[in-house]
């Protein structure tokens, strides 16, 4: 028998997203169910480097920012959501700012901001270079003055509990006793951040497995938008691991194997000389949005002008260079960059280039909520990298991520507690049998006739996706990728779990994560071969063109519980005062407004 | 061909459920010259023993989650390169002075309790945390450089590891956590100082500490938490002797506000 807890409100996922809803409902006096697979200062928010975007400065205006952010998403973002983001981003930012985040600041004592992609102005909220870092912690500190939230650490959800078209919870195991416990809530927030680690080559720790996305689609909620794809341009090979974009918004450029400023060439404007107080230019060059840059990399190693190291298998990469800003500045704004670079490829920027390649970072798309959070299930809601509103389109710009979580993970968390007053009894009978249901699934998974290794199938699913669904993408290579998906689910199903402990079963927890990646991957492939256009972070190489006629629109991905491919639909894209238009950077990178 | 080179790692073994006793299983890695500590655990989970079990995620030194004993000293296993290891072989252990749940993860829940006990966010007089009409609190770059320091824990318990009084004293409130309080006790944005400083000073806080410093010695994010801690007991000491007028001329940037 599993063990049955009631709360007011469950979260699934302890970073910033769920964090950020736990504060909203803690002040609305719920009681509150945290359940995360680690304990919440572990969570990937951790990871994030550069900062977080609110208009705050006089020069700065709420509707540049909303037009960056469109024009970023290559119209494929609901301007009704994007502008509701932007207009609640100062509030959030400034309740972080007073639940103790250590921002930069002027001399003068306010928060300072810096350059990013993709942004007309300098708009980014930053903590030096460890942003995320500091705002998991904050959030995560804050929580501990709220005694009514009751956190379940170290607790694997593997299953949304549904009743009468609702949902009422989640079954999850506790890893520290492998104990399978039924953790029923009036409302649930689903805020367990991307699935990077469905790709061999990431930014993303361990832990981004895309499980809620998973559990979400499982419940029926369909996946929205999920072939785009953020690859960062600037990670480290071999690790993967991220150079923050605020390196080049402090002034560091990027140069193929000729030293040549090769964006130049890829319609993001004309290179300034590193020591004019003009460099960097907004929207222009490196300061051009993610999938520009990925992309650009693509056809320089096509052109043979990317450099071979031998010390990572002859990988190719571009470099990076620092150099002209100066010990003192690293040192004061990305020292973290100085440190990652030293531990991890033994360079100092201070006197060598940085070797670097686009590194799988972030998924635009996720669970298809709307702009209160909500899901087509009632009561779940999702907010932050598992879901998809959408405001971040076919491309989201750097550091609009951040600040998405503040502003949706609190919309998640006052409408849930909306939702849960309002909401009738739970049925306690049905929810309890669900509960022991899948208990005995768990325990069966422990099973001693499984043949298929966990490694396999998954090293056999991250080579198939890089291959197929890429930063360029051909039909026949995702039809290969999608082939190669439905045998891993087929292999998946005598996945082999020879550990049958119930303390840190960690080898049953890898099972649960694989085979929601597998899931999260065929959605993913599918929704992509759909889409024969070019937009964002979404390339074809036989449709080069956005086609705005056909698909402006958001693909959602239906799963199918007899086992086959997904059924794609679409949905329209809201469209409220800025109609589709050429997206240019590096010039003319102005306001079109209706 | 030449042979491939390897590396042997003997890993710290203990199941609850299973064994009396912990023990050892040596395994031979593969030896690259980029790898660190936890890819080697992680190529032997993957290919020869898929029931070992350990805690990671970033594996870029800043989760917190990879913290072990990598021949006999606190690492971060995400840091800590095969090559400076070589030959080997490596002896990799769960985190010392904490008690150990299975092979390399060991009991989390005592360092929450600390980190909750010291309070570790703003306190304002007027309760107006979560009201942002009135535009950010200013903290002058100054204010923002006396915790900053303080700031950049990643919970990783090295310093717990290290630190002799835990090993005799398991609670201890440790490095870590009042370098946590110390940080908000020094944040101009705070009023919560005298709150915290009572916690500071009861039996098993501050006072507990013999400072052997080595908590600094390995802290992979430079903290120093025994700075932190001499700074506490300083103030500590202050509040004790109802001296916080000095606490507020000279220790605290807000003064007599805080």
């Amino acid at each position: 028998m599993s063990d049955f807890i009631q709360h007011d409100v469950v979260i699934i996922g302890g970073g910033g997203a769920g964090l950020r809803a736990a504060i909203s409902l803690a002040e609305s006096g719920l009681s509150i169910a945290l359940v995360s697979k680690v304990y919440p200062m572990r969570s990937h928010t951790v990871a994030a480097e550069g900062g977080a975007a609110a208009v705050i400065k006089p020069n700065d205006s709420l509707e540049d920012h909303i037009y960056d952010t469109i024009s970023g998403a290559d119209w494929l973002a609901d301007q009704d959501a994007v502008e509701y983001f932007v207009n609640e981003a100062p509030k959030e930012m400034t309740r972080l700012e007073h639940w103790g985040c250590p921002w930069s600041r002027e001399p003068q004592g306010k928060v300072a901001v810096r350059p990013f992609g993709g942004m007309k102005i300098e708009r980014t909220w930053f903590a030096a270079d460890k942003t995320g870092f500091h705002m998991l912690h904050s959030l995560f500190q804050n929580t501990l003055r709220y005694p009514q939230l009751k956190r379940y650490d170290e607790h694997f959800a593997t299953k949304l509990l549904v009743d009468n078209g609702r949902c009422c919870g989640c079954v999850a195991v506790e890893l520290k006793t492998g104990k399978v416990k039924t953790i029923a809530g009036k409302a649930v927030i689903m805020a367990t951040g991307g699935a990077g680690k469905i790709f061999p080559f990431t930014t993303n720790g361990a832990i981004k497995t895309g499980d809620g996305m998973s559990l979400a689609y499982r419940a029926g909620v369909p996946l929205k938008d999920m072939e785009f794809v953020q690859y960062h341009p600037t990670g480290l090979p071999g690790t993967g691991i991220l150079i923050t974009e605020a390196s080049r918004g402090e002034g560091g450029i990027l140069v193929n194997n000729e030293g040549y400023r090769y964006l130049q060439d890829y319609d993001l404007g004309k290179p300034q000389p590193v020591d004019s107080p003009a460099h960097p230019v907004k929207r222009t060059m490196e300061l051009g949005p993610r999938d520009r840059l990925s992309q650009a990399f693509y056809w320089e190693r096509e052109k043979g002008r990317t450099i071979k190291l031998p010390a990572w298998n002859n990988i190719d990469v571009v470099m990076l260079d620092l150099r002209h800003l100066g010990e003192a500045k690293i040192d004061k704004k990305i020292p973290f960059v100085r440190e990652l670079s030293k531990n991890y490829v033994g360079i100092d920027p201070v006197t060598d280039m940085i070797p670097v390649r686009p590194v799988i970072h972030y998924m635009m798309g996720g669970i298809d909520t709307d702009i209160n959070a909500a899901t087509t299930l009632p009561g779940l809601y999702a907010a932050g990298e598992c879901a998809c509103v959408s405001i971040n389109g076919a491309n989201r710009l750097g550091s609009n991520s951040l600040t998405e979580l503040l502003v949706f993970g609190g919309k998640a968390g006052d409408n849930a507690a909306e939702f849960a007053k309002s909401a009738k009894d739970l049925n306690v009978a049905a929810l309890t049998q669900q509960g022991n249901e899948e208990e005995a699934r768990v325990k069966a998974l422990m099973n001693d006739d499984g043949t298929e290794s966990i490694a396999d199938i998954r090293t056999a699913m991250q080579s198939s996706m890089e291959d197929g669904a890429g930063i360029y993408r051909t039909e026949s290579s995702m039809k290969a990728t999608a082939e190669v998906i439905a045998e891993q689910k087929e292999r998946y199903k005598k996945v082999q779990v020879k550990d049958h402990s119930g303390a840190y079963n960690t080898q049953l927890q890898y099972a649960f994560e694989l085979g929601c990646m597998l899931d999260v991957a065929e959605a993913l492939v599918h929704s992509a071969n759909a889409r024969t256009e070019s937009r964002g972070a979404h390339q074809r190489l036989e449709y080069k063109e956005r086609d705005d006629d056909k698909f402006l629109a958001h693909s959602m991905a239906h799963f199918n519980a007899d086992g086959g491919a997904p059924k794609i639909d679409y949905k329209d894209v809201v469209i409220t005062k800025w109609p589709p238009g050429a997206r240019t950077y590096g010039k003319d990178s102005g306001l079109k407004r209706k | 061909m030449a042979e491939e080179k390897t590396i042997k790692l003997e890993i710290f073994r203990y199941n609850p459920e299973t064994d009396d006793e912990p023990y050892f299983d040596t395994f031979d890695v593969p030896f690259k010259e980029d790898w660190v500590v936890l890819d080697a655990i992680n190529w032997i989970k993957d290919h020869v023993d898929g029931t070992i079990s350990h805690r990671w995620s970033c594996r870029m030194g800043v989760c917190g989650s990879c913290g072990m004993m990598v021949n006999g000293d606190p690492k971060l296993t995400c840091a800590a390169f095969l090559k400076d290891y070589m030959p080997g072989p490596i002896r990799v252990e769960p985190l010392a002075n904490f008690p150990v749940e299975r092979d390399l993860i060991i009991d989390f829940d005592p360092f929450m309790e600390k980190l909750t006990k010291v309070k570790p966010y703003i306190i304002r007089k007027n309760d107006d945390v979560n009201d942002p009409t009135g535009g950010e609190y200013l903290q002058s770059p100054a204010d923002l450089a006396l915790f900053k320091q303080y700031s950049m824990c990643i919970n990783c318990m090295l310093c717990y590891a290290a630190c002799p009084v835990l090993g005799h004293e398991p609670s201890f409130m440790g490095p870590a956590a009042i370098a946590l309080g110390h940080r908000y006790n020094l944040d101009s944005r705070d009023e919560g100082t005298y709150e915290r400083l009572d916690i500071m000073t009861e039996h098993d806080a501050v006072w507990g500490c013999t400072f052997v410093g080595e908590c600094s010695v390995v802290c992979p994010k430079h903290v120093d938490p025994a700075g932190a801690i001499q700074g506490a007991k300083l103030s500590a000491a202050l509040h004790s002797m109802k001296l916080d007028i000095v606490n507020e001329m000279f220790v605290f940037p807000k003064g007599a506000g805080k």
